[in-house]
């Protein structure tokens, strides 16, 4: 992204920069609030809805399910009815709602409220995951402030028509939390399955089985700028069907990792990894290998992808998705079999159990990948992972058909099969086919020494 | 025979009606077309139609949740095939499903190389092997071999989840069957998953044991052999069984099982679905007694006292001609009315019938009474419209338990009504001295002071007039309930709530409701499995075969019979009674042990003791029977043939598969051997024949046999429906041959006036009876409901508790105590306080304690339980460690005690 680029408004990483940011205090001296003022002084929440559609308002979650249509799907006149926000960010190398809930908790608070405003919901469920102890205290501590200044809880902001309390739930530490039944669940006290679909949609049967929206921080986070500024202005942004602004982090292999905000549908691959204000290059000045456009459920892209558009068509037609907007990096000194059975591993852990093919089958991939690089694999063993991810995921086609309830079971298939289509050579090599060709630069991601010494 | 999905004979909808809607459907299945109910799910109707889809996780008796994906087809819904599980998708218009496409037999190997992968196969080792569904579709939709050469998952090798249940977690396929079973149809949720991905396991929470009345069927339903069962492990293979279908008496629900056998030893029961009665389910008691049949206890000869006091070995020979003789001397001595019956609720419907014919038909006698006195008078039992098990399940009814809590004593309809309440919106009111097992699933729980059961239905069908409290129970409480029993059908669970407290009142709230109430029927919860069956059969005082009175049937059994009693009879209570005033010569136990059944021990012991001869016919020698001068060891369950009578008057099968112990008989060659010592001939010859008599002689069971042999006889027949009577055959006046017989003559709606308000009837008013000539012109079925005399108890004095004694699924019983595996699970007695009342007497938890009644005392360990309620005291019947019933009295409506410290 040249420096000449049209200016791109900040809507989520305003107060990121400051020291106390965090705090109700600079909060309301930077703007907070107001979006919740104007929505409780001058709009209907059928206008707050009306006006989050106009905005076409992405869910940032993965899904990228329109918010103010799944409002719409709750069915008018049961109450009670909740709002759950899901800040169980899980995926892997995705940590931007935690940056969120870390460096500026107010602004998912009112984000909230205002979704609460506009659904009719008194209780807001704030879920976040377990392993996040910072983000935990800064919200307790936001939401501590908001009650005590009377931005939450009883008429709030002097509106009597309005009370909303919120409730926070630390996770127990499951990536399958992250789907909305199983979130669901686990906020009733429950294991963590995913619930079957139908009649469990969340807006119709959900928390307590009584209509419920599942939001995710993010998507919230945008509410208080969509509402001060107007929907459509928030439209005038990205382009294609990917509007407004996004948060995508930056992980792996560049010099500059982290969690920035780009005009949505615009920017492309090449500007996240290599622009200065971004990525700012591979580390080393190394060639690039592989990235994940999405988080680690999505297939692998490559160096012929790096001029993409991060907009959410462009990328599935390129057979990937944008997903939660995580973008890792791999560069050329990764062993791709070493990659692939990190990566399955963590599915294959996080798996729920409840489906045999994700079940059995992650954890089997992920056995086999270990004995390929213990030195035991065998040159069968190649198509036998393709064959294995088939049986997971039939065709092994994106988007993803799946032989299980959830895409927790595909997301085991993508990086293994876009690993062995595409890095083949490699697993043959560890299987005796001959060398292991992958230069070794220094240290890959993982922990383990490189590849190199595991030659048979 | 191992699963209940296999059992099924006929699920063309499931158990929660899906399906049971009226749009049809048509559906493509392997280039068939098939009609389907709209809402039906492609796997039953792939199933119905002769393609078997593979599954593990689906049951039709269990909401499906897909998770093993084994019967992922491809379905093709107008957006192009794709793969879909089976027993989630709802058949819609237009559907073509293919279950065998390249696509889906690829996901299917799929699958099951999955399961496989983390399987032990040690099949060799594995008491599911040979009858395995894992094995059986490895075999049929399996790929052939394995690809994985890891080392597989390993657990602790079986792990006891429960007394009775061993869970080997290397072979569980994580179907969720027994968790889902745990949950969702028992409702004991103790067994979960734990952990995730590849180490999902199912196991118990620490500490807490999967102690449920319904593990068993986990066992049965497990689809691999991940759990087994402590009493049958590695005691056969499945392919060395020997099988036979019949029905289990351990209590009256009458649940169709499966007996399997092997070198003459009934190794296992198993559930057979039969969607009138126990849709697949058995409790564990009834599971697991089958011990009891081969256990070294059995008497396998006659004992007869000899001149030194002591029970000594003796020929059937000398044993009979002792007890005809002494049948003979009281009969010369006293008439027909020294002989007294006690017992025969544990008997086939054959027996029953040989044993009133003798007693009756040819001695003459009516003391007969197949109750213990812990049941309920015989006109109430058989005199009130009878519905059945669907009846009370019915949606959209009430249900009115005043009776034992079914969940200890009827186990299986305990799950047939949680499965009503929970998903057909039926309403329960229970009426209880204490909360219940029940009480989680009743709308409303009245906890009405003992005794005054008759005050709070009064209340009940005039809740208006109610402004304090009645029986102990608020008036809000009242109105609430009275609603619901005014406004929607009611059935009535109707058995003894309380052995403690008089029957008298209970069947007189009974008939209350049964006179003010339009749309009432009752289901008698009489615990002993045969009981409804020898009631019918005139084992109780006043009735004869087929539910006719002496009035109505005297004409009729007198060309039958010998004989016909004069008046009526004594029943238990009045038997013992007599015995202990000397009043009885010849007291004969049917299977029967008073001493500890009877309510009032006191009675019964002076009663036995007061017998001048007391013959017992029995298999085990219990307490009562070693008071016995004659003892004829009787052939039991699984040794006999013959039809038996659940609580609905549901007419089944028994079936013989093991021979019986010793020298043991049918309880019915010996009243026939009786009778022919005695000079007459009962005429009757095999079961066969018994059963064709019962068929010709007794009303209520004319056609049993024609009906019994038609197709779906086998699941039971209806004796207790106005409908049968006069060879009528239920089926003819009902319309829809599908619909269940005499279906509509159970609609509460269309009940009969002539049941409900019975009186002498003429015979050839009822229809059916002149139409064919082949129906017997026998007396209509039929027994007047009396006006109970109610004694209204006394106040309850300040220092006094009142007591209520309940049974237990474990007790003293016989079938438990003999069958090792279950005996360890009765709790020794332990009286129950509500909290508050042990400062009030002084008495610290634990304690031993004695309590004394008017009667008599025991000395007793105490618990605090808040689901006593105040100034009531509970304890269980017939328990190590402090009988209840040395405390009854059996004169009084209610039973008072102290309880102080020893």
């Amino acid at each position: 992204m040249s420096d000449g680029a049209k200016h791109v408004p900040s809507i989520l990483s305003t107060r990121w920069d400051l020291a106390d940011g965090h705090t109700l205090g600079r909060y309301l001296e930077t703007g907070g609030y107001e979006g919740l003022r104007r929505a409780l002084s001058a709009m209907t929440p059928d206008e707050v809805t009306e006006e989050v559609k106009a905005a076409s308002l992405l869910g940032r979650g993965g899904a990228g399910f329109p918010a103010g249509v799944k409002w719409g799907f709750v069915p008018p006149g049961v109450f009670p009815r909740y709002l759950v926000v899901n800040g169980d960010e899980s995926e892997p190398g995705t940590y931007k709602d935690r940056v969120i809930m870390e460096r500026d908790p107010h602004l998912l608070i009112e984000g909230a409220l205002i979704a609460a405003y506009a659904i009719g919901a008194a209780q807001v469920f704030l879920y976040v995951r377990g392993e996040m102890a910072l983000a935990q205290e800064r919200i307790a501590q936001a939401l501590n402030e908001a009650y005590d200044a009377g931005y939450v809880g009883q008429s709030i902001m002097g509106n009597e028509d309005f009370s909303v309390d919120v409730i926070l739930h630390w996770g127990a530490g499951a990536y399958i939390v992250g789907e909305e039944t199983a979130l669901i669940e686990s906020l009733e006290g429950y294991r963590g399955f995913p619930r079957l679909k139908p009649p469990y949609f969340p807006a119709a049967k959900g928390l307590y089985m009584q209509p419920t929206v599942v939001n995710n921080v993010e998507t919230l986070a945008d509410l208080p700028w969509i509402v001060s500024e107007g929907g459509a202005a928030f439209a005038a942004l990205g382009a294609e069907k990917s509007l407004g602004t996004r948060l995508f982090t930056v992980s792996g292999h560049v010099n500059r990792p982290g969690v920035y905000e780009v005009e949505f549908g615009t920017t492309t691959f090449r500007d996240m990894l290599y622009g200065e204000r971004y990525g700012d290059g591979i580390r080393h000045d190394n060639r690039l290998k592989a990235f994940i456009p999405g988080g680690a459920s999505a297939p692998w892209l490559f160096e012929e992808h790096l001029d993409l558009p991060l907009e959410t068509g462009a990328v599935g037609a390129a057979g990937s998705m944008l997903g939660s907007g995580a973008i890792v990096v791999m560069d050329d000194t990764t062993d791709a079999v070493k990659a692939a059975w990190r990566v399955v591993r963590f599915f294959a852990r996080e798996s729920c159990g409840k489906c045999t093919p994700c079940r059995e089958g992650a954890t089997w991939l992920e056995r086999i990948l270990r004995r390929m690089l213990d030195g035991y694999g065998r040159p069968s063993d190649v198509d036998k992972l393709l064959d294995i991810c088939d049986n997971i995921s039939p065709q092994i086609t994106w988007p993803p058909k799946q032989t299980t309830i959830c895409p927790l079971g595909p997301s085991a298939v993508s990086p293994i099969a876009s690993a062995v289509m595409r890095f083949r050579d490699e697993f043959f090599a560890y299987c005796g086919g001959g060398e292991i060709t992958v230069p070794v630069h220094g240290k890959a991601y993982l922990s383990t020494p490189p590849a190199v010494g595991a030659s048979q | 025979m191992t699963d209940t999905a296999d059992t099924a004979r006929e699920a063309p909808t499931g158990p929660s009606g899906r399906g049971s809607g009226e749009h049809v459907v048509t559906v493509t299945i392997d280039d068939r077309a098939i009609t389907a109910a709209k809402g039906e799910l492609v796997i039953d109707v792939a199933e119905r139609n002769g393609v078997y889809i593979p599954r593990f996780c689906y049951h039709p008796r269990m909401r499906p949740v897909g998770m093993c994906r084994m019967c992922i087809v491809d379905i093709d819904t107008g957006r192009g095939p794709a793969l879909q599980p089976a027993c989630m998708i709802e058949c819609s218009d237009g559907m073509i499903v293919s279950t065998g496409s390249p696509a889906t037999r690829k996901a299917q190997e799929g699958v099951l190389e999955f399961l496989l992968v983390n399987h032990p196969l040690d099949c060799p080792v594995c008491d599911k092997g040979g009858e395995c569904p894992l094995q059986d579709q490895t075999m049929s939709h399996g790929p052939g071999e394995s690809r994985f050469v890891e080392e597989k998952r390993h657990f602790e090798k079986p792990i006891p989840v429960s007394d009775l249940v061993m869970l080997d977690r290397e072979r569980c396929i994580l179907c969720d069957r027994c968790t889902r079973f745990a949950s969702e149809v028992a409702g004991d949720p103790l067994i979960s998953f734990i952990d995730r991905g590849n180490d999902t396991q199912v196991n118990t929470f620490p500490g807490e044991p999967f102690s449920s009345y319904f593990s068993g069927n986990t066992v049965q339903i497990c689809p691999v052999g991940a759990l087994t069962a402590t009493p049958y492990r590695f005691k056969a293979r499945p392919w060395d069984l020997d099988e036979v279908e019949s029905t289990c008496t351990s209590c009256s629900v009458g649940c169709r099982v499966v007996i399997q056998s092997s070198r003459n030893q009934v190794l296992r029961y198993l559930g057979v679905d039969v969607d009138a009665v126990n849709w697949g389910c058995l409790c564990d008691k009834g599971r697991f007694d089958f011990e009891a049949v081969d256990s070294s206890e059995r008497l396998g000869g006659p004992l007869v006292r000899d001149e030194g006091l002591l029970l000594k070995s003796a020929t059937w020979n000398d044993a009979l001609g002792r007890a005809a003789a002494s049948i003979k001397d009281g009969l010369e001595r006293s008439g027909p009315d020294g002989l007294a019956v006690l017992g025969g609720a544990r008997l086939t419907n054959e027996d029953a019938y040989a044993w009133v014919k003798l007693v009756k038909g040819v001695i003459g006698s009516d003391n007969i009474d197949a109750q213990l006195g812990d049941g309920l008078p015989a006109e109430a039992v058989l005199g009130l419209p009878a519905a059945t098990i669907d009846d009370a399940c019915r949606p959209g009814g009430t249900v009115l338990v005043l009776g034992p809590d079914p969940k200890e004593e009827l186990p299986v309809l305990f799950l047939r009504l949680r499965h009503a309440v929970l998903n057909d919106g039926v309403k329960i009111v229970e009426l209880a001295s204490t909360a219940t097992g029940t009480t989680p699933l009743a709308a409303h729980s009245l906890r009405y002071h003992p005794g005054h059961a008759l005050h709070l239905m009064r209340a009940l069908l005039a809740p208006t007039e109610a402004e304090d409290e009645v029986a102990g129970v608020a008036p809000e409480a009242i109105a609430a309930a009275a609603s619901l029993l005014a406004e929607r059908p009611v059935t009535v669970v109707l058995g003894r709530p309380n052995q403690a407290e008089g029957a008298r009142s209970i069947a007189a709230a009974a008939k209350l409701i049964n006179d003010a109430h339009p749309r009432v029927r009752f289901l008698s919860a009489l615990r002993r499995g045969n009981v409804r069956g020898a009631l019918e059969l005139g084992m109780t005082p006043g009735v004869l075969p087929g539910r006719v009175t002496f009035r109505d049937g005297r004409d009729w059994f007198a060309g039958h019979w010998p004989t016909v009693p004069e008046t009526k009879g004594l029943d238990a209570t009045g038997i013992l009674r007599a015995a202990s005033e000397g009043r009885i010569d010849t007291l004969v136990l049917l299977g029967a042990d008073p001493l500890a059944d009877f309510p009032d021990r006191d009675l019964a012991e002076r009663g036995v003791a007061g017998a001048r001869t007391v013959i017992a016919c029995d298999q085990f020698l219990t307490e009562s029977v070693r008071q016995a001068d004659v003892v004829l060891p009787a052939a039991g369950y699984a040794e006999v043939d013959g039809t038996t009578t659940n609580l609905e008057g549901r007419v089944s099968t028994l079936a013989r598969i093991v021979t019986a112990p010793g020298t043991s008989q049918p309880t019915w060659t010996v009243a026939a051997d009786l009778a022919f010592r005695l000079g007459a001939d009962l005429g009757l010859e095999s079961t066969e024949q018994i059963g064709r008599e019962i068929d010709a002689v007794a009303p209520a069971f004319a056609g049993l046999l024609h009906d019994l042999a038609a197709p779906g006889g086998e699941d039971g027949v209806l004796v207790s429906l106005p409908a049968r009577r006069n060879g009528e055959t239920p089926d003819e006046p009902v319309e829809d041959p599908s619909a269940e017989p005499a279906a509509a003559a159970t609609d509460p709606g269309d009940a009969d006036p002539e049941t409900t308000e019975p009186g002498p009837t003429e015979p050839g008013a009822v229809p059916g009876a002149t139409e064919s000539e082949a129906s017997p012109a026998g007396p209509r079925p039929g027994i007047p409901v009396p006006d109970w005399r109610v004694i209204d108890p006394p106040l309850l004095d300040a220092y006094s508790l009142r007591l209520v004694v309940t049974r237990r699924l474990y007790d003293r019983g016989t079938l438990v105590q003999h069958s090792p595996s279950l005996a360890g699970l009765a709790e020794p007695a332990t009286l129950r306080l509500n909290p508050q009342d042990f400062d009030r007497l002084g008495i610290v938890s634990g304690d031993d304690v004695r309590v004394t009644s008017s009667r008599g005392h025991v000395t007793v360990s105490t618990r605090p339980d808040a689901a006593v309620p105040r100034g009531v005291a509970a304890l269980d019947a017939n328990k190590a460690g402090g009988r209840a019933n040395v405390l009854i009295d059996a004169n009084t409506p209610v039973t008072d005690i102290r309880v102080e410290r020893p």
